[in-house]
């Protein structure tokens, strides 16, 4: 191993070593003082982050191919240090609140954001699979933290078992990719592609299974039925942390794999994904109509936005359309994030025991006990929606920019109609909080309503120049790309 | 150029600069917030007159023109671009205008959450000035879904029982009509590689055939908000569940982001569509005209009465827009703030009998005449300012409208005019049937008896509509000399794509 290789990792590999050694402490502070846990993960996760920007800068590969350092892992890596951090920020009262206080949490959280981050770098199939599973096996847990409810444990276990298909699935494919390409790495199996080689049946049967084991990572329709449930029973920053963390390294993996290796298969894909796209926009949008639960609403609402996001995704194989097909996705995956791990922080200050207070209308009244939640809450919806003068218009914008350029005028429509029909629903927490009488009981904490009111207002101050990172996501390009 | 002194800049972003110092105040100052609110809408009334005394009405091309990159995003600028000519100058001062006033009208109806409401207000004039100034496609769509929000809020917490219902319809409506747009505007940026319309307007880049359906995308935006018939059914529900000030702005100024939304982007941007589709236009406003003056003259509700005489109103404004013709055109410009001033004015009266009387149905009033003369006099003349009795401003620009109409090549025949006429005769009945509702009669209501007459705060609020009506109605030159040369240049335009296109 050199000097080059450790580099490629050290993002991550900062985070495993932080963590074991934070088993190790959590033993000391557990009894003593269990706010050091949180603190030294916090203070772990903006070490990664700080070598993420600083260290690893330049494009580069490690361990002969394994590891990929290029823009599109230097945009995430970071991304993920920061959700990190935030999802932190919205543990700590919620555990003690709900007495699920244990040091274990965090430690699993590092070693999952660890795998994220590898997952974002992967330059071997290998390598994907590997991270896949060190960035689910510890949501497992997760989901179950909160022990003795049962919701929790019947979380746990749905997301297990359907987990651990998908990742079959995934490994399934990877395995007839191998049998076509005759490697795991993906610069060797894309020279093969492009070369003809390969036998294109068994490279489409392999992209398709791959497919499926990433389309329930990033909760697209038809793999979504898990999350609604999942997101319900889970501990809320588990669920909040699953919302952004999984559905981005997800994507992080379905862009890296199939911009980079099967971009020759896009005659064959592209409908594939445009169907998805439109299908899971759709259900998304018009299921989460229907929900009265907050929680189930932002599962399904973050159903819908993989919709989108799988749109922005669809004119993959156009190499003209591709570096904004990558940078639209990457800057709404952003966007997403920031508005979610908002919206779950509000709905945090709003859970009480055994998932009370998480129905929309018991958030009646919020907008006059507790103004600047609500305030944040209101942006948090306009920017799910798509309104200007949030981030989330310039999200959309961009993403149906690419689009339409990528000649799919009928999916931009759809998402522009989809995205109308999801105004009635994030509208309908606007005037629960605002229109309707109610004495809400709103558990106020320093760090999370930091969470909600710091992304809130990045939410607004960005939009007035989303110039910067417009440049930021159009630089994050691909090996190879 | 100096840009701390362009004046769009200064009258754009100064009631925000108000809207920040609302913010700063605690709740329970009433008044301060209220003389804020106040004399911030002043200044920047001051300041958009400044403006028209630099204004060079002979110009035809766009005035103090501020372009500053602002999103750089693949082959696209998007551009922080705004300028003013002829057309939305009138849009402006109209806008600058009619807030005060507004604000006035809520000294005694706000009570709750004054603080809320003025910088609700504030930024959503804000979001209407940029409408009207914004020559980048994207900025304008900015601006344009902005207005949502303050408007949403408005009608939301401060209107009337269903309130929410009101604010989630015309929330709901407005965006379906603006996400075609979205994607109108998305595809004319990377077709033609720009969202600047001055790049756009008049450059026959868009083939006919491009231009039919974005024609529609566009269309469909601007005649929800103007509304159009059958696209209206968000307008009684909003305009009668806004708080006073509300429904004076939604009537005075936002109806009318729709109609310049047309005169600014469908006619220059798709003048082959727009000469190919002008008939049906014409024939919806023809029947939005008639359908808006009969459900109006069935209302027992007053506010709902107004509201659907809007209807009516505006069907003339998109009629003359349609004709295509200098007349026509100019006709509609002025119906515009016509309507604006008469129609404000109404919802200001019919506002002012609420607060005394705390309801709006027709069978409540009767006879205030006696109790309340001089109340009775100006809303007397308001009313036939709206019914278009000559020597009032309506009738100069309905007739305009209705002479344009006639004549006009485009829409080929002079019996949408001969029908839109009887539209006039419908206005007179519906709205002396609401004055005789409301004033004449014996008195039949004890509590009416000891009605309070207008208090001067009151009077305040609508001499200065009611000079315009006059000064318009006897002495038009001046409105149309302001916007002539704008219009006519507009007009040539899209008459030469007719002839091309014949």
């Amino acid at each position: 191993m050199t000097l080059i290789d450790l580099y490629s990792i050290l993002p991550a590999a900062t985070l495993i070593v932080w963590a074991l050694f934070l088993l190790l402490a959590n033993f000391w502070f557990s009894k003593r003082q269990p706010v050091w846990t949180p603190i030294l993960a916090g203070a772990g996760l903006l070490a990664s982050l700080v070598v993420s920007i600083f260290f690893t800068g330049k494009p580069m590969a490690g361990f002969g191919g394994f590891i990929l350092v290029d823009g599109f892992s230097n945009f995430l890596t970071p991304l993920f240090a920061v959700t990190g951090i935030f999802a932190i920020g919205l543990a700590y009262d919620y555990l003690r609140r709900m007495g699920i206080q244990r040091g274990e949490y965090y430690t699993l959280l590092l070693f999952s954001i660890s795998g994220m981050m590898l997952m974002a770098s992967a330059g071997d199939l290998i390598i994907v699979f590997l991270a896949l599973e060190l960035l689910s096996i510890p949501l497992y847990v997760l989901s179950g933290f909160a022990h003795p409810r049962v919701d929790s444990q019947e979380s746990a276990l749905k997301y297990f078992l359907l987990g651990t298909f998908a990742s079959g699935f995934f490994l399934f494919g990877t395995s007839l990719v191998f049998g076509a390409a005759r490697t795991t790495n993906l610069t060797d199996i894309l020279a093969i592609v492009s070369s003809g080689e390969a036998d294109t049946m068994l490279l489409l049967i392999g992209s398709a299974l791959m497919l499926a084991g990433f389309g329930f990572k990033i909760a697209a329709v038809p793999f979504h039925s898990w999350t609604p449930d999942v997101y319900q029973g889970a501990p809320s920053p588990v669920a909040a942390f699953m919302s952004v963390g999984a559905k981005a390294a997800g994507f992080a993996a379905l862009i890296r794999v199939f911009s980079m290796i099967f971009p020759s298969l896009a005659a064959e894909l592209t409908p594939i994904f445009w169907a998805l796209a439109a299908l899971t926009m759709v259900v998304g949008n018009v299921v989460a109509i229907a929900q009265t639960n907050l929680k189930r609403m932002l599962a399904y609402s973050s159903i819908a936005h993989a919709g989108y996001l799988l749109m922005a995704f669809v004119p993959f194989g156009d190499a003209v359309t591709r570096s904004n097909s990558v940078a639209s996705a990457l800057f709404y995956l952003t966007v997403y994030a920031l508005a979610s791990l908002g919206a779950w922080a509000v709905l945090i200050g709003m859970e009480g025991e055994d998932n009370q207070g998480t129905e929309i209308s018991d958030l009646a009244g919020l907008g006059k006990t507790s103004p600047l939640s609500a305030a944040a809450m209101t942006v948090f919806m306009l920017s799910f929606t798509g309104i200007p003068l949030t981030l989330g218009f310039w999200g959309k914008f961009y993403l149906f920019r690419t689009a339409i350029e990528g000649g799919f005028v009928t999916l931009a429509v759809i998402g522009l109609i989809t995205s109308l029909a999801s105004a009635f629903y994030y509208l309908r927490v606007v005037v629960k909080m605002y229109f309707q009488e109610g004495q809400p009981e709103f558990h106020w904490n320093f760090w999370t309503s930091s969470v909600a009111i710091f992304t809130a207002l990045a939410l607004v101050v960005f939009s007035f120049m989303p110039g910067s990172l417009f440049d930021l996501a159009l630089r994050s390009m691909l090996t190879g790309s | 150029m100096n840009i701390g002194l362009n004046p769009l800049l200064l009258v754009t972003f100064f009631p925000l600069v108000g809207a920040l110092v609302v913010l700063l105040l605690k709740p329970k100052w009433k008044t301060a917030l209220r003389w804020t609110a106040l004399v911030t809408s002043l200044i920047t009334f001051g300041l958009s007159i400044w403006m028209l005394t630099r204004f060079n009405d002979i110009d035809p091309e766009i005035q103090f023109e501020l372009n500053l990159p602002w999103i750089t995003l693949g082959n696209n600028q998007i551009g922080f671009h705004l300028g003013i000519d002829g057309i939305s100058i009138l849009m402006v001062l109209l806008t600058t205008f009619l807030m005060p006033l507004a604000i006035l009208s809520t000294w005694k109806a706000v009570e709750e959450r004054i603080k809320g409401f003025m910088a609700f207000f504030l930024l959503l004039e804000v979001g209407m000035l940029g409408v009207f100034l914004s020559l980048d496609m994207v900025l304008f769509y900015v601006f344009w879904e902005f207005t949502l929000i303050p408007m949403y809020f408005l009608i939301g917490l401060w209107g009337g029982e269903r309130r929410v219902y009101a604010a989630v319809k015309f929330f709901l409506y407005t965006m379906a009509g603006s996400v075609l747009m979205l994607a109108g505007i998305l595809w004319i940026g990377l077709q033609y590689g720009s969202f600047d319309l001055t790049q756009l307007s008049g450059s026959g880049l868009i083939p006919a055939a491009a231009q039919l359906w974005l024609f529609g995308a566009f269309g469909l935006a601007f005649a929800i908000k103007v509304p159009m018939f059958p696209l209206h059914s968000w307008l009684p529900d909003a305009h009668t569940e806004a708080p006073t000030a509300g429904s004076v702005i939604l009537a005075g100024i936002l109806l009318k982001m729709g109609a310049y939304g047309f005169l600014r982007f469908n006619l220059p941007l798709f003048p082959n569509a727009t000469v190919t589709l002008a008939p049906w236009m014409a024939g919806l406003a023809v029947i939005g005209i008639l359908y808006g003056a009969a459900v109006a003259y069935l209302q027992k509700d007053v506010k709902r009465l107004v509201a659907y005489s809007s209807i009516s109103h505006l069907g003339f404004v998109v009629l003359g827009i349609f004709a295509l013709n200098l007349q026509g055109l100019q006709g509609a410009i002025l119906q515009m703030v016509n309507h604006g001033l008469s129609t404000g004015a109404l919802f200001l009266i019919v506002g002012m009998l609420y607060e005394r009387r705390h309801t709006r149905l027709l069978e409540n009033f009767g006879g205030l005449w006696k109790v309340v003369p001089v109340l009775g006099t100006l809303a007397l003349i308001t009313t036939l300012s709206s019914v278009g009795l000559p020597g009032l401003n309506g009738f100069v620009s309905e007739f305009t409208i209705l002479l344009g109409a006639f004549s006009s090549t485009v829409i080929g025949s002079p019996w949408f005019a001969g029908v839109a006429t009887l539209g006039v005769i419908l206005a007179a009945v519906y709205l002396l049937f609401m004055f005789q509702k409301l004033f004449l009669g014996p008195v039949t209501h004890e509590e009416n008896k000891k009605l309070k007459d207008v208090s001067a705060r009151e009077i305040l609020i609508l001499t200065p509509i009611l000079i315009f009506a006059f000064w318009i109605g006897i002495y038009p030159k001046p409105f149309f000399m302001l916007m002539a040369p704008a219009v006519e240049k507009l007009t040539a335009l899209v008459q030469s794509a007719a002839l091309l296109a014949h």
